[in-house]
């Protein structure tokens, strides 16, 4: 029955707003203006049953996390999809409790430092991404060179390359570029005089190692992106610039870079929101508990002991997935613009 | 604008172009400085890593350096200049990986086949064994602050007088000056291990050889020791083979297989580890003729196809739905309901998949159980092939389906209105309507995303991993398989998941293929793009 409604209603309501304001609709003037209200509320009602019904798959295991994540009793088992065994207040802070302040808790899982390593991670890969994108996307927009097409295209193509499966080859190149430490010392001793221990920091097991991952391998599709928004901007004016003699720099950064501001923001979010959301890749990377992400310690709470962490899984995910949602609700329509042009995910 | 005065200051409206006629002489310099730190720096790593023989990587830093000299020099690359960066990366962490995997592909790379000749050769030539003028020895185990090991020895050289040793690996074996029978508790910083600590070490110790050079000894059994050792294989280039000390026999080098046979033996006599040799074309042929492989390759190949089709109609459909759903002007608070579907879109993945892999947790899952009490009926969801497979659409669609909405609610906005209305006018019913502009119109603007969606969904490797790590597995496979796992969590596991060894070079070929696929794909969505947008000018 839903079916049959689906496909009819939906569109006839499409028809009334879109022609309602005209008053044109033959079938609705001719039967009156009381068949009329009645369609009305009727397809209003159907329509808002779909939507709570939509809103409750929406939010289904949100609420789930939610009512673990205050449930005292940590285990998978005795979660409910209305939080149990609250007895008093602070019986509902107990999980977060025991994962943001107990010490004993914290050497284990050292849940702010991964807060931290997250937040460098992410915000390291966002600015590097940004500047790099832009210079490239300003030169591929504003430049006709030889092999522009080709390169672009290669730049695309190459991006379809599954990151995860080269991952030997990227391995072995952090790894090395870790050992590089001890291997420049050894090699060239009167350079030995530097502490060349900073290479650790590029290497494997290490944020900047995953930085550089990060970085390089979404500059494909971020340059297609940023390019997108830098050909919106009409070249007449940077014609005109340069007329008065300007030079290329002074043209990107004080003429296209104030205009393209606003988009550079929303793909500055979604980069870091993204980032901050990896996960396959800073699994294989990071060894040391200490090193983690936090989607990477959060995954580790349950992989081990699904059953017994749950409680500290649920808080984690929320504190986590909280300041990420508000984020994205209130950048909504400015990230879909910016998804539209560059599908980063879905 | 502030913009103006500054650029009418630029001398006599010069061109600006490759020169850097504008630029300051701070500016000059400091571009400079910074090629030359690039440099010294670039030839640092370079020395450094020629000195580990480490060809490859050295090759592709010598590559990034002359690009970016070359690219500053010559003024015709000038726009190349602006992407230096970016390409310096690409280059490292993007192109020199896939050449690497293609290389791969081509070779029997995998875990007996790690090392290149020469090192598989240095790592052979260490192995030594006791050879019949070896003398026995009483020994015992020191161990001192840093965990090394000493091996204490004690016993009569072929004249029969008394010789007491303290060997440490890699150092000569010190001669001891002693008339005590017992060995001392502390020697040099080496304390005398109990029996107990003793008889563990010695488990690992098994292979161990104490002292350097031809001076050697090593554990023989629980009570004797053997010194000195002889080295088992010496290589002998002219023939390109290992003579076995020990039994005087050949192990002729097999450059088509990559491991030392036995002459005369069977192929599996043979020296552990094996090398790494070109195979040509032969990891490709076992995509198709290793029936043993193909069996599951081809059941994994229809599930990447059917799961990410499926994805994209479950998650354009239901989204394309509630888009439609909204769209209407009586609902109340259209922003609020709109903002709760989205949320889903915003959840970290990881998260959202372990949480529904708890709701469907066969045993304690919130919705196993509400199902089960309900209907009586618990479903398998993780271990039955099909109800596996729908879980997976099932979660996809709630992980999907936001975005979805959301792109085809902006979609439906564009489409003209007079369009409908001249549809109206000829008397169309609403389900026409909906199929003769609605869905074209939608298709023509979301097109390019359905195609992206499909390729993002071909290797979707967090969901299948996170939600059911591939499980159920298929029974009676060669390599590891599971019913729900896709082409990259399959060949991920074959590359580093599996414990019958990694076989880098197959999965680099399965990878091959992937590529393939998904290039051709995105090559297509370039086109389609092109064609329907008119990106012409700026493409």
């Amino acid at each position: 029955m839903l079916r049959d409604g689906k496909g009819s209603v939906k569109v006839s309501s499409n028809l009334s707003k879109k022609a309602s304001t005209k008053k044109a609709i033959p079938d609705h003037s001719r039967s009156g203006i009381v068949i009329e209200r009645r369609a009305r509320v009727i397809g209003t009602t159907w329509r808002m049953i779909v939507i709570l019904l939509g809103c409750f798959f929406a939010l289904l295991p949100i609420v789930f996390v939610v009512s673990s994540s205050i449930n005292p009793a940590g285990t998978l088992a005795t979660q409910s999809l209305l939080p149990r065994g609250v007895e008093n207040l602070s019986d509902m802070t107990t999980n977060f409790e025991e994962l943001m302040f107990d010490p004993q808790s914290l050497e284990l899982l050292p849940f702010w430092r991964w807060i931290v390593n997250s937040f460098i991670v992410a915000g390291v890969s966002t600015v590097l991404t940004l500047f790099i994108t832009m210079l490239s996307a300003y030169s591929f927009s504003r430049f006709r060179f030889y092999g522009r097409r080709t390169l672009l295209l290669s730049l695309l193509l190459l991006q379809a390359f599954p990151n995860l499966l080269a991952m030997v080859a990227i391995f072995l190149i952090l790894l090395e570029i870790g050992r590089l430490a001890t291997a420049i010392p050894e090699a060239i001793p009167f350079l030995s005089f530097i502490d060349w221990s900073f290479m650790e920091l590029l290497g494997l097991n290490a944020l900047g190692g995953l930085i550089m991952v990060y970085v390089g391998g979404g500059l494909g599709l971020n340059t297609w992106l940023m390019k997108g928004f830098f050909d919106t901007i009409p070249r007449d004016i940077d014609e005109s610039a340069k007329v008065d003699g300007a030079s290329n720099w002074e043209i990107f950064w004080l003429l296209i870079f104030p205009l393209v501001r606003p988009i550079v923001a929303v793909i500055g979010v979604l980069t870091f929101i993204f980032t901050f959301n990896e996960f396959v890749l800073a699994r294989i990377m990071l060894r040391d508990t200490i090193n983690w992400t936090l989607m990477v310690g959060l995954y580790n709470f349950i992989s081990a002991e699904f059953n017994r962490d749950w409680g500290l899984f649920a808080a984690g995910a929320l504190v986590s997935g909280v300041p990420v949602v508000i984020l994205y609700l209130s950048l909504q329509d400015q990230i879909v613009s910016g998804l539209t042009a560059g599908s980063v995910k879905g | 604008m502030s913009t103006n005065t500054r650029l009418a200051r630029s001398p006599d409206g010069g061109r600006a172009t490759p020169s850097l006629e504008n630029a300051g002489i701070w500016a000059v310099l400091l571009k400079y400085l910074g090629l030359a730190a690039l440099n010294a720096m670039a030839l640092i790593i370079i020395y450094a890593f020629l000195d580990d023989d480490n060809l490859g990587l050295a090759i592709v830093i010598i590559v990034i350096t002359v690009f970016a000299n070359v690219v500053t020099f010559v003024p015709r690359l000038y726009p190349i200049r602006w992407m230096a960066p970016g390409l310096m990366l690409v280059i490292l962490f993007v192109v020199y990986p896939v050449l690497y995997t293609i290389v791969t592909a081509f070779s029997n790379y995998g875990d007996s086949h790690i090392l290149t000749k020469s090192q598989a050769i240095e790592l052979i030539e260490r192995r030594q064994f006791v050879p019949d003028t070896a003398q026995s020895y009483s020994w015992d185990l020191y161990q001192n602050e840093a965990g090394d090991y000493g091996l204490w020895l004690d016993g009569d050289d072929s004249d029969g007088n008394r010789v007491v040793a303290f060997a440490i690996m890699g150092e000569p074996i010190q001669e001891v000056e002693t008339d005590n029978e017992e060995p001392p508790e502390l020697y040099e910083g080496f304390r005398l291990l109990t029996v107990g600590e003793q008889a563990q070490a010695m488990v690992q110790l098994q292979n161990a050889i104490f002292g350097t050079g031809e001076d050697t000894a090593a554990i023989a059994n629980r009570r004797q020791a053997a010194r000195p050792l002889v080295q088992q294989y010496v290589f002998d280039e002219e023939r390109n083979a290992f003579l076995d000390q020990e039994t005087g026999s050949y192990y002729l080098a097999n450059d088509k297989t990559g491991f030392f046979v036995l002459e005369g033996g069977t192929s599996s006599d043979r020296l552990i580890p094996g090398y790494r040799v070109g195979v040509g074309l032969s990891n490709f042929q076992r995509l198709y003729e290793d029936r043993t492989l193909l069996t599951p390759l081809i059941d994994v190949f229809l599930w990447t196809i059917v799961f990410a089709i499926l994805s994209v109609i479950t998650t354009f459909g239901f989204g394309l739905f509630m888009a439609l759903v909204l769209d209407h002007p009586f609902i109340p608070f259209p922003k609020i309901w709109r903002s709760i579907i989205f949320i889903p879109y915003a959840i970290p993945g990881v998260i959202s998949i372990l949480v529904w892999r708890a709701l469907l947790n066969q045993n304690l899952g919130l919705i196993t159980n509400t199902l089960f009490e309900l209907t009586g009926y618990r479903i398998p969801w993780f271990t039955d092939p099909w109800h596996a497979k729908s879980a997976i659409i099932l979660v996809n669609l709630w992980l999907g389906y936001p975005y979805m909405m959301l792109v085809c609610s902006g979609a439906l906005k564009a489409i003209p209105s007079e369009l409908y209305e001249a549809a109206s006018v000829d008397g169309a019913e609403a389900w026409q309507s909906f199929w003769r502009i609605t869905l074209p119109m939608l298709l023509v603007s979301v097109g390019p995303l359905l195609i992206a969606s499909f390729t993002y969904n071909f290797n979707n490797y967090l969901l299948i991993e996170v939600l059911a790590e591939g499980n159920p597995p298929i029974p009676g496979t060669s390599t590891p398989a599971g019913y729900t796992d896709i082409l990259i969590s399959y060949t991920y596991n074959l590359a580093f998941g599996s414990n019958q060894g990694a076989d880098y070079g197959y999965a680099a070929a399965i990878t091959i293929v992937i590529f393939t696929i998904v290039a051709l794909i995105t090559l297509f969505n370039y086109r389609y793009v092109a064609r329907w947008e008119r990106v012409g000018e700026s493409v």
